[in-house]
């Protein structure tokens, strides 16, 4: 479409970019999540483990102001603790999670060959299993610490990432200007940081937002498990596992938690979707209507 | 005033990004086309030639929107009429043949089955007739097979009969109005003939008016009744095809034709041969288990142009990737001022990559998007030479210079440049490293003809006051005729013809390059009617290219061919005193001139 | 295209085979073996010695590993180190509830999600699209056993429609069995639907940007005609993709949702093995959950292959 001469995209990866009322909302909930990661326990009228009440899964409004857990515990403070867990948990994941599989995957791209056969074998290999399982395996062999269940969540995630930066490794790789660098006889090295990846950032970007979200489920997921963050931390899946019993009695104190997990997820994809200003263009069907 | 069949009043057509606004792609553009009558639209990129033949339909692409005007179709605003109204005229009263049949066809449906889609759907005939109108349709084409070929899938076709498969399409149902957006753009020249000739006849025939959008104005000659020339989304002149061509009113319309008129080259007193700077000696290379090149050798003298011409998969850009040492060889090897080279660009020193220079052909992938030009340009003078800080800065400001470009724009990024400007920075970029020869890979075949006349204007100069030598690939005859010193004629991977570029121009010829000549439009009408006739055209179009182990590949496109010697022996390679090499079977005064 | 899908075939098999590997090795660096898992706190020196002999657990990995896999592929899966049970046995019954909880959820949410997916696609930028857009998002931003035990709340609990814990009994009738597998299944195909209409809806819109649509439109056919006749052949492969990947994360799915609503499968099994260390067991159940996933990605891929014009009829 040579007619409609759109303005070429600027170099920079958050040029462009128009701020949307979406766009707005959502980065504010996040940045308040992401305040309250430092100033939470601060801000916290209750201790983390406080006993404040000897009614248990008291309604919102008495005991404390969300009401009490499974224990009497203040639920505003505990959310408030909980969500620095939650959040450094997941961000400590996703980082490893992208430590490993960029560098594997633009690695395979580049380099092909044997190197990409085998690591991609391997790869698919763990993908085979759902990631719940491997974690349920590892975790529960190796233990309900912290830095296990950090690694194990790393590296599920990771399968996810080195695919998708192999694949953006190839599209690159194939473009001209990778080759006019070859053809200068630069190295690896110089080829994937300095001409792959700054064309990379803006997918990868998006998808360290969108493993980010994945974190945080699989996280709680695999607290309701048992197998995540171990009592009494405050972590949110942690909550909404250990008070679902109030559930039944009418209590909201597992509804509350999960939906600031809710929360934190939706608008993380929301505003990865206005990054990738996937604003719908319209399509050939609307245009026979017009 | 009857028979005109279509009348546009006033366009408007505004188009935007997702999430922007609206900004003005045709403004106050009006046409009429009568009945029989075949009215061209040409214009560089962005002139708004397309838009303004879809809106012939009523329709606008995705991201834009008619405005404003009136669009009488067949005596009726088609604008007034209701969406889906105006829906049902499309494919019956007014037709359209797309510029890629091969991305127009639906992968997963046979031929006919789209061929006959239209008049079913629209109820202009039943299976029956619609069927044999297809079949009837298919023979006037030309097409081969007309029985079954609408039973194969596109990717089982060619690609200058799946154009004329599309015309086909397009025809069916009989419409009185046709429009042809760039039809023959992705075609090689010798496929090209074929396809405009029935398209014409077609054309002729059944009485259809019709709106032909191109660039290409000697292919327009061929096919125009009368032309509109557009710029900017407006319309710059109209006039009878005879008057544009040959007594042009407005600027603009000069300076087209001015870009696409041969120039006659000066003469050269015959001078002393300077040294090879460049020689491709005897390269064999492919991908995998597919041979591209055999035995192909080329030699480039110092301070020359020369121009490898030939069509697609004829393995040029694999010449290049070889040379370059992008693409390893199987045999054969490049050797720069006489020194032998590693075939592939990681063995080579920094000296060797110095030497030798690619440029390629689209400049949008060719540079980073993500870097600034003055890094761009920046990187090979700190990778080559060493220089860096301000000696860096001032070296990036004279090779932007040498290129006609301002130094400002040394801080741009790509994206802000147009396509000649970037091709300009690819071209500075090669020179940053002082190559003794660079290799242009179509450098300009994607960028609009009064662009590409302003590049090879500049390559020129860089050859006269440099004395870098160009090895220059093309497909584009009357482009290399015009600026190249020795011509390299290539065809399925091997040379047929190369020598100086007045004697590969003049008789004595390869069967192959009378062809390609014979090919080439010219800037008159009538000439299509001409050359179409020829026997050598129509054994040409019989049948499609092949790359074969032994014997010519030409041998199955070739009047001359001699069955059991040209198919199965390698011709030998005839010289002519003027430096000229013919690699053919027939005795030298049995040549075509 | 024939060699092609040998050649997909042989890669599947490799990546079972490295998957195997990976299991095995897995569990071969556990800490502490099988011997001491099975003695449990009264292992004495000379008692551990004595059964790692009788277990063979001295031989080398390399030969543990050829018999294992040399058993799995005869059926045989090896004995449960905690009930003394063959495992396949032991297995049987519990996967057969596994199977039918995944193949339910699969049968109402994939023509659902595809269904959904292709209208949102065809109305793409409308009202419905744009709703659809937003539920889905909900969905699947909110982890899975939530969606869970808010069906569970709102159905078993406030409505007491249906039952909160998945136990059939051969003796129910049928409304009774349909009645606790409901909300299981409900919970299991939500989450997978929605992330399956979301790629649906995108895969085919992708499609709509083709050359090849532009000409039908063009040719004056109406957009019913263009979405069923000229889309959806070729959104086949992309679709099996999408059904592919989801098919997986049911898989993982199932062990959220057979832990919340208490159904009697694989999962409990693995989650006791893990617990008590029961190798076998464990290696079993996740050679089988592997298995599926690999032949599930192996059949979409072929079928892919198979729907590809260009590879049927070659030129």
């Amino acid at each position: 479409m040579s007619d409609l001469d759109i303005p070429a995209a600027r170099a920079s990866v958050f040029a462009g970019l128009r701020l949307t009322k979406t766009a707005i909302v959502a980065g504010s909930i996040l940045l308040l999540w992401v305040f309250l990661a430092f100033f939470g326990p601060t801000l916290a009228p209750h201790g983390e483990a406080e006993i404040i009440s000897t009614k248990t899964f008291a309604p919102i409004g008495e005991g404390g102001l969300l009401g009490t857990d499974k224990l009497g515990r203040d639920v505003f403070s505990r959310l408030l603790y909980g969500v620095r867990t939650t959040l450094v948990l997941a961000l400590i994941t996703t980082i490893i999670a992208f430590a490993a599989g960029v560098t594997l995957g633009f690695a395979a791209a580049i380099l092909r060959g044997w190197f990409d056969i085998v690591v991609s074998r391997i790869v698919e290999a763990f993908m085979a299993f759902p990631s719940t399982l491997l974690a349920l395996v590892v975790i529960g062999a190796l233990g309900t610490s912290i830095p296990v269940l950090v690694c194990t969540v790393g590296l599920v995630l990771s399968t996810g990432v080195f695919r998708v930066s192999r694949a953006l490794g190839m599209d690159i790789g194939v473009m001209d200007f990778v080759d006019a660098a070859r053809a200068r006889g630069e190295g690896a090295w110089w080829i994937l940081s300095r001409e792959v990846l700054p064309n990379a950032m803006a997918p990868l970007i998006a998808e360290f937002g969108l493993r980010f979200t994945f974190s945080i489920l699989f996280l709680s997921g695999l607290s309701f498990l048992g197998l995540g963050v171990q009592e009494p931390a405050a972590d949110w899946g942690l909550m909404v596992q250990e008070n679902i019993g109030g559930l039944f009695l009418g209590s909201s104190a597992a509804l509350i938690p999960a939906g600031c997990i809710a929360s934190l997820t939706i608008c993380m994809n929301l505003l990865v979707d206005w990054f990738q200003q996937r604003q719908q263009g319209e399509t050939v069907l609307e245009k026979i209507d017009q | 005033m009857t028979d005109t069949i279509l009348s546009i009043t006033d366009l408007d057509v505004r188009g935007r990004p997702p999430g922007g606004t609206y900004v003005p792609i045709v403004t106050g553009v009006s046409l009429s086309v009568k009945k029989g009558e075949v009215l061209a639209l040409i214009g560089e990129s962005g002139s708004g030639k397309s838009t303004i033949s879809l809106a012939a339909m009523g329709f606008a692409r995705p991201g834009c929107r008619i405005f404003g005007g009136q669009v009488v179709l067949n005596g009726r605003d088609i604008m007034t009429l209701a969406p889906p109204e105006r829906h049902s005229l499309r494919g019956r009263e007014v037709a359209y043949v797309a510029q890629s049949a091969a991305a127009s066809f639906n992968p997963a449906i046979r031929i006919g089955k789209q061929v006959t889609e239209a008049p079913l759907w629209h109820g202009t005939a039943d299976a029956a007739t619609a069927a044999n109108t297809a079949f009837e349709l298919y023979q006037k084409l030309d097409l081969p097979d007309p029985e079954h070929i609408g039973s194969r899938f596109p990717h089982q076709v060619s690609g200058g009969q799946l154009q004329r498969l599309m015309a086909a399409m397009a025809m069916s149902c009989g419409p009185d109005l046709l429009i042809l957006d760039e039809p023959t753009t992705a075609l090689d020249v010798t496929t090209q003939i074929e396809v405009l000739k029935a398209f014409k006849s077609i054309i002729r025939e059944q009485g259809t008016a019709a709106i032909y959008v191109t660039h290409d104005l000697s292919v327009v000659a061929q096919m125009a009744d009368r032309i509109l020339v557009l710029k900017d989304g407006a319309v710059v002149e109209a006039g009878e095809t005879d008057q544009i061509i040959h007594a042009p009113q407005h600027a603009y319309t000069k300076t087209l034709m001015d870009a696409v008129t041969p120039k006659v080259r000066p003469v050269q007193a015959e001078p002393k041969k300077p040294e090879i700077v460049l020689s491709a000696r005897n390269i064999t290379a492919g991908y995998g288990a597919t041979t591209i090149l055999r035995n192909v050798s080329v030699d480039v003298p110092k301070g020359t142009v020369v121009g490898v011409i030939g069509e697609s998969g004829c393995g040029k850009s694999t010449l290049a990737r070889v040379i370059a040492g992008l693409t390893p060889t199987r045999e054969g090897e490049t050797q720069i001022e006489g020194k032998t080279v590693a075939p592939s660009v990681g063995a080579r020193d920094k000296a060797t990559l110095r030497d030798c220079q690619i440029v390629f052909q689209m400049a949008d992938t060719a540079l980073n998007p993500r870097m600034r030009i003055r890094d761009l340009l920046g990187r090979p003078l700190r990778f080559y030479h060493s220089l860096k800080g301000r000696a860096q800065v001032d070296r990036v400001a004279e090779l932007l210079t040498l290129v006609d470009l301002p130094p400002e724009f040394a801080s741009r990024y790509p994206g802000e440049l147009s396509g000649g400007q970037k091709q300009r920075v690819n071209l500075a970029r090669a020179l940053a490293a002082d190559p003794k020869v660079i290799l242009c890979d179509e450098v300009t075949s994607a960028l609009d003809t009064v662009v590409a006349a302003g590049v090879i204007a500049l390559l020129n100069d860089l050859k006269d006051r440099l004395g870098v030598s160009f090895m220059f690939i093309s497909h584009d005859l009357s482009t290399v005729s015009s600026f190249a010193d020795d011509v390299v004629v290539l065809y399925a991977g091997r040379v047929m013809e190369k020598g100086p570029a007045a004697a590969v121009f003049q008789p004595p010829f390869h069967p192959y390059t009378k062809l390609l000549l014979a090919s080439v439009p010219e800037m008159r009408q009538g000439w299509l009617e001409g050359v179409a006739q020829t026997d050598e055209a129509r054994a040409a179009s019989a049948s499609g290219v092949e790359l074969t182990a032994k014997g010519c590949p030409f041998a199955n496109r070739c009047i001359h061919a001699m069955r059991d010697l040209c198919e199965t022996t390698t011709p030998p390679d005839l010289v002519f005193p003027d430096g000229l090499t013919i690699a053919c079977h027939l005795a030298p005064d049995a040549l075509p001139t | 295209m024939v060699k092609l899908i040998i050649n997909r075939l042989l890669q599947g098999l490799l990546t079972l085979f490295l998957a195997s590997l990976i299991i095995f090795g897995a569990t071969e660096i556990l800490p502490g073996d099988v011997a001491e898992a099975v003695l449990g706190q009264n292992r004495t020196e000379e008692a551990l010695a004595t059964l790692r002999e009788q277990m063979g657990l001295n031989r080398p990995a390399v030969q543990r590993y050829g018999e294992w896999l040399g058993g799995m592929l005869q059926g045989d899966l090896g004995t449960s180190l905690a009930t003394k049970r063959p495992v396949a046995d032991m297995i049987e019954s519990r996967m057969w509830n596994t199977l039918r909880l995944a193949l339910l959820a699969a049968a109402f949410s994939i023509p659902v999600a595809l269904g959904l997916g292709l209208w949102a696609a065809m109305r793409a930028g409308g009202a419905l699209d744009k709703s659809l857009a937003m539920g889905t998002l909900a969905l699947i931003a909110v982890p899975e056993f939530f969606i869970g035990l808010i069906l569970m709340k709102i159905f078993a609990v406030e409505l007491g429609w249906l039952s909160s814990s998945a136990n059939t009994r051969s003796y129910y009738s049928f409304w009774q069995n349909a009645q606790a597998l409901t909300l299981p299944v409900l919970t299991l195909g939500f989450a997978v639907l929605a992330h399956m209409m979301r790629m649906t809806r995108a895969s085919v819109i992708n499609i709509f940007s083709s050359a090849y649509m532009e000409m039908a439109a063009l040719k004056g056919l109406p957009k019913w005609r263009l979405v069923l006749r000229h889309a959806l052949p070729n959104a086949l492969s992309p679709i099996l993709t999408v059904i592919a990947l989801n098919l997986s994360y049911m898989v993982s799915g199932v062990i959220i949702v057979e832990t919340i609503f208490g159904v009697p499968g694989l999962t409990r099994l693995l989650i006791d093995g893990v617990t008590l260390r029961d190798i076998p067991l464990i290696q079993a159940c996740a050679m089988i959950f592997g298995t599926v996933y690999i032949v599930l990605n192996l059949t979409a891929d072929i079928l892919s292959i198979m729907s590809n014009p260009r590879l049927r009829y070659p030129k």
